[in-house]
């Protein structure tokens, strides 16, 4: 199939950007990373510069294939990343617009390479457990309730890609850091540190400059994992109880 | 301090949001109700007497403060999110597809329609009666001395065709603010649970339909009352 690309360029953080078009010849087999990949072969066959794209395991679990594709983070399909989406859903002839995600705190590094530092720093303010090295503890040495593990393995599935902030027009990072905060709350080696966890994470959310979340739910319905807003909800309540119990660490009180 | 730390954050911001318009939320059925005595037909007599209990019962004054003042942080709390969460969201795409529903990605618009409205209503009844002086409104005496004719009032204004309009735009925007607004305040507040929600929600939309509904009845039973 014959497509049109309008992809985004941009040669550095503060350079303008704008769209470029490109004819890319394609297969219905190939998926829409490998679409690319014979696009910058063509660009590099041309002697001109390939656009500049993250990816890494190509299989939906590094959250790193991070687009805009015709309006929806991660192209139309549900529940997959750009690397799991395949030319087959393209018609010969179509169009496709091609953006980095845009959010304020997710800064364009090149084309659609953005840096999310930010999410970092939202996890090492409190995404982890307080606990010694050493041997691998017994796995059924602490019983966890089937259905506390499945809602918590369920929030671990995020993969932190920022597609939720990039689907949020509020640029709201709320269901990334309420699956980090919920993943880890809901099992009984996280729950000791859930006051301080929350409260750090919030806060350091709103440092890095993230909007308020209008429970527009965009993010739910754009996330490659399908994480629930129902751990936006959790993460509002155990932010509170931190506050008002006084759980959030001793220096803050 | 905690507390103005805690308001400050963008949990605390939702939380006030999310209460006062719970309580604003509350307002409008009792509100509502009270307005239902136009329905009487016996020239607004029965809406009379209402609303001279409701200005003379101190316990409703006092709530009155607490209105004014949730009206206004409502109002400014919102247009503030609404600023910096317009900062956040960056540069607009070229082409964007954003899922969920209209309402809930303009309660920054519809809030400042509904302001707007309530700037016309309250300039056009509350304003008169506490500030228009003496004789700005009618008084009218049904046996146990004179009170205020705010229906004479209410006839005057929902007799032009442009305020009726006005109000049923308002009212408008009031619907989808609802649609929204309930069921937001409770997942704000973290009262969300797989179980609940479709209650929260299907009273969400009957609330945010028959209450509008019913307060958009008033002007357009008032204005054919008189027309015809």
């Amino acid at each position: 199939m014959n497509l049109t690309l309008k992809i985004w360029r941009q040669k550095g953080p503060s350079a303008a950007g704008s769209f470029e078009e490109h004819k890319v010849h394609a297969e219905e087999d190939m998926s829409f990373l490998e679409m690319l990949d014979v696009l910058n072969e063509q660009l590099v066959h041309e002697k001109k510069e390939p656009v500049a794209f993250e990816h890494d395991c190509r299989e939906g679990i590094c959250g790193t294939c991070n687009m805009v594709i015709n309006g929806h983070p991660h192209g139309p399909q549900r529940g997959t990343t750009t690397c799991q989406l395949h030319m087959r859903h393209y018609n010969d002839g179509d169009t496709i617009v091609i953006e980095p995600f845009r959010a304020s705190s997710f800064p364009v590094i090149k084309d659609l390479v953005i840096d999310r530092s930010a999410f970092d720093n939202i996890i090492q303010a409190g995404g982890y457990i307080s606990v010694n090295t050493g041997q691998a503890p017994d796995g059924n040495a602490i019983p966890v309730e089937k259905q506390d593990a499945s809602q918590a393995f369920d929030a671990a599935t995020c993969i932190g890609c920022g597609a939720c902030v990039a689907a949020c027009p509020n640029g709201s990072a709320m269901l990334f850091t309420s699956a980090k905060v919920s993943h880890l709350a809901l099992l009984p080696q996280g729950e000791v540190e859930n006051g301080k966890r929350v409260y750090d994470m919030v806060n350091q959310m709103d440092k890095e400059g993230f909007g308020r979340c209008s429970n527009i739910t965009a993010c739910e319905a754009e996330c490659p994992k399908e994480i629930s807003v129902d751990n936006i909800a959790r993460m509002n309540r155990l932010y509170v109880k931190s506050v008002f119990a006084g759980t959030q660490g001793n220096e803050k009180n | 301090m905690w507390i103005t730390r805690f308001l400050t954050s963008s949990i605390g911001q939702k939380w006030v949001m999310s209460l006062t318009g719970l309580f604003l939320i509350t307002f409008l059925i009792v509100h509502l109700l009270g307005n239902l005595a136009i329905f009487a037909g016996d020239n607004g007599q029965a809406f009379n007497v209402y609303a001279d209990f409701m200005v003379h019962n101190p316990l409703i004054k006092a709530v009155s403060f607490g209105l004014y003042a949730f009206i206004l942080i409502h109002a400014i709390q919102g247009i503030l999110i609404a600023i910096q969460n317009r900062k956040a969201g960056g540069k607009a795409y070229a082409k964007k597809d954003t899922q969920g529903s209209w309402a809930s990605k303009n309660m920054a618009l519809l809030g400042i329609l509904v302001l707007a409205f309530l700037f016309i209503h309250m300039g056009d009844f509350w304003f008169k009666a506490k500030f228009g002086g003496d004789n700005a409104i009618a008084a009218v005496n049904y046996g146990n001395g004179d009170i205020k004719d705010l229906y004479s009032q209410v006839a005057i204004s929902f007799s032009k065709l442009w305020i009726v309009i006005a109000y049923l735009i308002g009212l408008l925007a009031l619907a989808f603010h609802l649609l929204h607004g309930f069921q937001s305040a409770f997942q704000t507040l973290g009262l969300n649970h797989s179980k609940y929600n479709p209650i929260i929600r299907g009273i969400g939309i009957a609330y945010g339909i028959l209450v509008p509904l019913g307060f958009a009845a008033l002007p357009v039973y008032v204005y054919f009352q008189q027309t015809t």
